[in-house]
């Protein structure tokens, strides 16, 4: 790693080195946590609250160091594969950012627009960018299941859902 | 009480029509989402503890035995079917049944995965029965050290024996232990991680921690690399055997069951290894060798069973010792935990009438399995068919309604994401997921149980290696941890059984090493796109496994 074009060869194609700075990262932060935390040493709890924090720091950062040891010389996390996932392909992002997008929608419109928006838009937008062109199809199905739940919940189970904007017709 | 007399208690609890509706409940949900993919028994607990709030726990706990039973068949009628295993249990029957499957014996493949099935849970949860009590026994007399040594004995073990990267599992185990720290420390009262958030003071829910993982992370990374080309289902009647198929399933399944159980009572437990080893026995001992690798009938009912018996041997610790070893096991106790009950060895005492009904409901639960599968197993092939963007459009909704319904604030859902994106990261670098929720599940445990041997010993760490039990469990711990190490030693002395290198590495865990892997066919159209440690070992990767400990390797291929 002595010259420059040999690291930036190496870097090529590493992005599971982001992983090793995440683990880094959050080791980091633990232990800075932990050292901010102040206990005076009590005779009943001997190990305090500091102890695990350290230990679980120090295997965090441990792990980022090999991981990224690991890295550089070409070892490889394997991607997870199951029924629906083709690895042949790069990541899609133009699917998941629309995905993320509906999922956003619903945590803003939640306690404003109440469930029965935000789990539509939640799953129209989710079907939608998931590749799904019946728009009308999609969204009979997103109202019935976001009403369904709501009642299911607020009858069945007590859970009174938030009503939002539809609050006084639901 | 005797274990028969209790049993039957149990039994006429969990046979009100109630309860027994609760069962039939959970073994229908259960197979659902075991045969759809990117949902799993774990997560479908997960998902339920919110609503089950208003259920008996007895009830719920039924329910619960169902889902599991009926997700593990779940998830061999699709390697069956489809011949992409959802998870990493139902990979070898998927070796096998899928090549019945195509040479037209998909109703027989089927049919010994069920019955095989019924059996293989049916002895196991008779085992459970007669060695949970005495496991109890055992475990009332151990303190604080011995517990403290177990817990961190099952935590590493699940991390360094599963998955094809010790590192990589070491490193999703640190992140659940940060996961399982924030918030108020249970001793002091201390606030750790919470950032001056209020709302991260309870610490984080593990029903949002479980179904961001599981759910979000799976949906995300699916939607990541959705398959285009439609799935080739093969279409399949009334599973039935006729004679022929009987007479060569029935010992594989006895042998299967044999290898399944203990590997599921056990801290280290999974049924990776248990189906596996049953494959290699039943090509060994099969009157029919030349039909492995064309779908023989063996490769098929020896696996399943083992696959079931190491279900039900995974009860054995969970309920005996509050000790969960897979992840549907690591959901239920946070499920016992959330409805009050504390699990361990106290739990037959204080709630013998629950866990007796549990255990009665697993019988129970096979038994429907049975009953209810056989029949309509061509309805599941259909379910497979479900448009893709409806079904994962459905897992986030399902997943945010969840999560949400736990505290009704919008703020658990942007840990929803938050931890759905790490779920994502850690399917696309292979880290295990497993360590992560046992991390989260069992971290707060294993601090208690730390402070309070030390307590006992005014400090002092020997204090630690005060029982006995303790002792012999970091000798354990040692030996799996230098396992590669030694492993390493051996074969260098022994150069001669150097064969198949990188496939004699790939599994520190089998016990009889390199003649196991060399045996197992190369999969050919598994291998290229399910991420399974087993078929990465038969394709002999160079760098997927103990090499990635970092550590130096005479193999090793250096990038430039």
């Amino acid at each position: 790693m002595s010259s420059s074009p040999t690291l930036t060869s190496r870097l090529k194609g590493r992005s599971e080195l982001g992983v090793a700075l995440l683990l880094g990262a959050a080791g980091v932060l633990v232990l800075v946590d932990a050292i901010a935390l102040v206990t005076p040493y009590s005779q009943s709890d001997p190990v305090g609250p500091k102890t695990l924090p350290y230990i679980v720091s120090g295997l965090l950062l441990v792990c980022a160091v090999l991981l990224a040891i690991n890295v550089l010389r070409g070892g490889q996390g394997e991607a997870e594969g199951g029924e629906d996932v083709d690895l042949s392909h790069p990541a899609d992002w133009k699917t998941i950012l629309p995905l993320v997008g509906a999922f956003v929608a619903n945590i803003l419109l939640i306690d404003w627009a109440g469930w029965v928006v935000s789990g539509t838009v939640l799953f129209w937008g989710s079907a939608w960018a998931l590749g799904s062109r019946h728009y009308v199809r999609d969204g009979l199905i997103s109202v019935g299941l976001a009403v369904l739940t709501f009642y299911g919940f607020y009858l069945g189970l007590g859970i009174p859902l938030p009503a939002g904007l539809l609050e006084g017709i639901l | 009480m005797d274990v028969f007399s209790s049993l039957m208690d149990g039994f006429a609890t969990a046979l009100t029509p109630m309860n027994l509706l609760y069962a039939v409940i959970g073994v229908i949900l259960g197979s659902a989402v075991g045969v759809l993919p990117g949902l799993g028994p774990a997560m479908t607990i997960a998902l339920l503890l919110p609503v089950t709030y208003v259920l008996e726990p007895t009830s719920a706990f039924i329910m619960f035995a169902g889902i599991y039973y009926g997700g593990m068949y779940g998830g061999s009628t699709t390697s069956i079917l489809l011949n992409t295993p959802g998870e990493s249990s139902s990979v070898v029957t998927a070796i096998e049944g899928n090549k019945m499957a195509k040479a037209g014996r998909a109703a027989q493949a089927l049919a010994t995965a069920a019955i095989g099935s019924f059996v293989a849970g049916t002895i196991g949860t008779a085992l459970l029965a007669v060695f949970a009590p005495i496991v109890v026994e055992f475990a009332v007399s151990l303190g604080s050290p011995s517990y403290f040594a177990i817990m961190v004995l099952a935590l590493v073990a699940v991390t360094a024996v599963l998955g094809s990267s010790r590192l990589r599992g070491f490193a999703s185990l640190g992140l659940g232990l940060a996961i399982g720290l924030v918030g108020m420390d249970s001793v002091t009262g201390q606030r750790r991680l919470t950032f001056g958030q209020p709302l991260l003071a309870d610490g984080l829910d593990i029903v949002v921690v479980a179904v961001a993982i599981f759910a979000v992370g799976e949906a995300l990374w699916v939607a990541a690399h959705m398959r285009r080309t439609p799935l080739h289902v093969i279409p399949v009647g009334r599973p039935w055997m006729g004679k022929q198929d009987w007479k060569r399933s029935w010992k594989p399944w006895l042998r299967g069951t044999a290898f399944g159980f203990p590997f599921g009572a056990l801290p280290a437990g999974g049924a990776e290894i248990p189906t596996f080893l049953s494959y290699v026995t039943e090509k060994r001992l099969s009157k029919h060798p030349e039909e492995f690798g064309k779908g023989a009938i063996e490769g098929v009912a020896g696996p399943e069973a083992a696959n079931n018996a190491a279900a039900a041997g995974t009860m054995t610790p969970l309920l005996a010792l509050g000790l969960p070893t897979n992840a549907t096991a690591a959901v239920m106790l946070a499920a016992f935990v959330q409805f009050g009950i504390q699990p361990g060895p106290l739990l037959f005492a204080n709630e013998g009438p629950l866990v007796w009904a549990l255990i009665a409901s697993l019988f129970i639960g096979n038994f429907l399995l049975l009953l209810i599968n056989l029949p309509l197993a061509p309805m599941w092939a259909k379910i497979l068919q479900l448009p893709r963007p409806y079904l994962y459009a459905g897992i986030l909704f399902f997943a945010t309604l969840g999560a949400y319904s736990v505290n009704l604030q919008a703020f658990d859902l942007v840990l929803l994401l938050v931890l759905g994106a790490l779920g994502f990261m850690m399917r696309r670098f292979g880290l295990p997921v497993l360590p992560l929720i046992l991390g989260v599940i069992l971290g707060p445990r294993i601090e208690g149980q730390l402070r309070k041997s030390l307590q006992l010993s005014a400090g002092d760490p020997a204090g630690l290696l005060g029982e006995p039990i303790a002792v012999s469990i970091y000798i354990i711990l040692a030996l799996i941890l230098a396992w590669p190490l030694i492993f390493k030693l051996v074969r260098r002395n022994r150069p001669a059984a150097a064969g198949p290198v990188p496939a004699t590495e790939a599994a520190p865990a089998a016990p009889s090493g390199s003649s196991v892997h060399a045996d197992l066919p190369v999969h050919p159209d598994g291998a290229a796109h399910t991420g399974s440690s087993i078929h990465s070992q038969s394709s002999g990767k160079p760098d997927s496994n103990v090499q990635s400990d970092g550590s130096a390797h005479p193999d090793k291929k250096e990038t430039p």
